[in-house]
């Protein structure tokens, strides 16, 4: 028993990195970051390994940051990224848009409010406007909830709305999207903003200076809340990686993207 | 005999594995969040209410007080229903009803806390929205839900407290012309007192390490709350909320703040330790 114990360490070990071995094979791929893109991309690897046995594709969740460090160490082949790169960022990594994501202000449906200008919008954020009457709504206090800081969300709002101001700290601030969803749905005086693939019928979306958030008003160019998804990668990417990414942005892979609500980059 | 050595040297470095485990997290969330609190300033990163990472701002005042204001208010609705429940089990309930409702209360214990959450959010907080306005999601609807999920924590230790109070004292009570009520209140509770402390202490250091239930259910704005109907971030629900995406420093302030928790919970566990060693202290003395 005593002279077995170590044999079993050693084969444990070794067990674990020939585990290892085989997963970073030739034939295997490994996306990791943004909760924003894994869903869809949970999806396309499905379809993918049906349409090519012997492949295998593994997403994992844990943030646009996260994906971004993953990259950069070599712990995946893939990131995801649901922000523009920052400069500094766009020096170190290879990044290619696999699709375009509108970001919808959501409202509840009983909220009479139908459009916002993005200077109202930033305001209300940035805590300036407090009242849904400074905006064309009922009196009353307006409730703007927010995503925790790091979220590709997150940071793609303050972008593109924000202007430099920073989030009023009694922003109500939620963890994912269906947190939005579920007190934008429960509270009128609510006022969130998500992933427009994600909104469904339970919430109203806001037109934003005057432009209606639509799938095809995003394809158009004329409504200008949108966030690229990104794929990224560094240095030299492995072949089975680059034939997922020319899966995804093949006609194929598009034409699933675009059927989640996604706008498609091809 | 010799297996008996055997047995014992396993168990010690069993026991000692669990004690270095111990160890090791508390060197690294030191090594990993002191320097942080170092650089930032004692002064910028425990009395400042700006929180803002990506500008280096790391103040965790208003979830300091959060954290405060949660655990208080737990600790005072899971007081009043634990001591009824604990005074009504062992004094005024008759044996059967004890037996069946005291593992029902230890059951509420087994629930994860998750589903607290859930439950709150779905029932508590629009009734909060409802009736008394604001978001709902609030500094009550917290302390409601932590409240509860302290309730057999407390009890069960205020439990053992009432019954290890002499039974000579009751009696001597009861025959000086004491009613039941005026027993409970003069001499239970008084003789019962420190170990009744000590079970509010461990409650609220298990309401202030409390983190899923509490980010569904507080709101978890950044502004000190100025109401209890308020939105609230408190120090674990910061942690959880951002830890997934921080790096560099942001990660590292993080760490700070569990610093900070790591040093409250265990002033909490010292204190109940200290009462409820003076309370043994007492005893053995008579």
């Amino acid at each position: 028993m005593k002279s077995s114990f170590p044999t079993l360490v050693v084969l444990l070990v070794f067990g674990t990195i020939c585990t290892g071995c085989r997963r970073t094979s030739e034939r295997s791929v490994s996306l990791l970051g943004s909760t924003s893109i894994q869903p869809f991309a949970e999806m396309l690897a499905e379809r993918y390994a049906k349409d090519h046995p012997g492949e295998f594709v593994e997403v994992q969740g844990g943030g646009s940051t996260a994906g971004l460090q993953a990259a950069q160490r070599g712990l995946a082949n893939i990131g995801m990224c649901s922000r523009s790169l920052t400069a500094k960022e766009a020096l170190v990594f290879t990044s290619i848009v696999i699709a375009r994501d509108g970001l919808a202000v959501v409202v509840n449906h009983d909220n009479p409010v139908v459009q916002l200008s993005v200077a109202q919008l930033r305001a209300i954020f940035d805590g300036k406007i407090s009242n849904w009457n400074e905006v064309g709504g009922k009196d009353g206090p307006i409730r703007p909830i927010t995503r925790e800081e790091g979220s590709g969300t997150r940071e793609s709002f303050v972008r593109l709305v924000m202007g430099g101001e920073r989030i009023a700290g009694r922003a109500l601030t939620q963890e994912s999207n269906g947190a939005v969803k579920e007190l934008v749905k429960g509270d009128p005086a609510t006022v969130g903003y998500m992933s427009l693939g994600l909104v469904g019928k339970d919430l109203k979306t806001v037109a934003i200076d005057g432009v209606e958030p639509t799938v095809e008003k995003v394809l158009a160019g004329r409504y200008n809340l949108v966030r690229p998804l990104l794929f990224v990668t560094r240095g030299e990417v492995n072949p089975a990686a680059r034939k997922f990414i020319d899966f995804v942005l093949s006609p194929q892979g598009q034409s699933l993207l675009a059927k989640e609500g996604l706008v498609r980059e091809r | 005999m010799k297996w008996d050595k055997w047995i014992r040297a396993v168990l010690l470095v069993v026991a000692l594995s669990a004690l270095s485990g111990l160890a090791l997290i508390t060197i690294f969330i030191f090594r990993e969040g002191v320097p942080i609190i170092l650089r930032v300033g004692a002064k910028g990163f425990f009395l400042s209410t700006d929180w803002e990472p990506s500008l280096g701002r790391f103040g965790i005042l208003s979830m300091m007080v959060g954290s405060l204001l949660v655990t208080v208010g737990a600790a005072a609705i899971g007081v009043v229903f634990s001591l009824g429940l604990a005074i009504v089990l062992t004094q005024f309930s008759p044996p059967g009803l004890s037996a069946a409702l005291k593992p029902m209360i230890e059951l509420l214990a087994g629930i994860p806390s998750v589903v607290y959450g859930f439950v709150g959010v779905v029932t508590l907080v629009p009734l909060i929205r409802h009736w008394l306005g604001g978001p709902g999601l609030s500094v009550l609807a917290a302390s409601i839900v932590l409240g509860v999920m302290i309730l057999p924590t407390i009890t069960s230790i205020a439990i053992d407290a009432l019954q290890a109070v002499p039974r000579s004292y009751l009696e001597g009570s009861i025959a000086l012309g004491a009613t039941r009520w005026q027993t409970v209140t003069m001499v239970l509770l008084r003789a019962a007192r420190s170990g009744l402390v000590a079970a509010v202490i461990l409650g609220m250091g298990r309401a202030i390490g409390e983190t899923m239930a509490v980010i569904m259910v507080a709101g978890n704005a950044l502004d000190v709350p100025h109401s209890l109907l308020a939105p609230v971030r408190t120090l674990t629900s910061n942690i959880a909320l951002e830890m997934g995406y921080a790096s560099g420093d942001h990660r590292q302030a993080l760490f700070a703040t569990g610093v900070t928790l790591f040093v409250v919970i265990t002033i909490l566990n010292a204190a109940a330790l200290t009462v409820s060693r003076q309370r043994a202290g007492r005893k053995r003395a008579k």
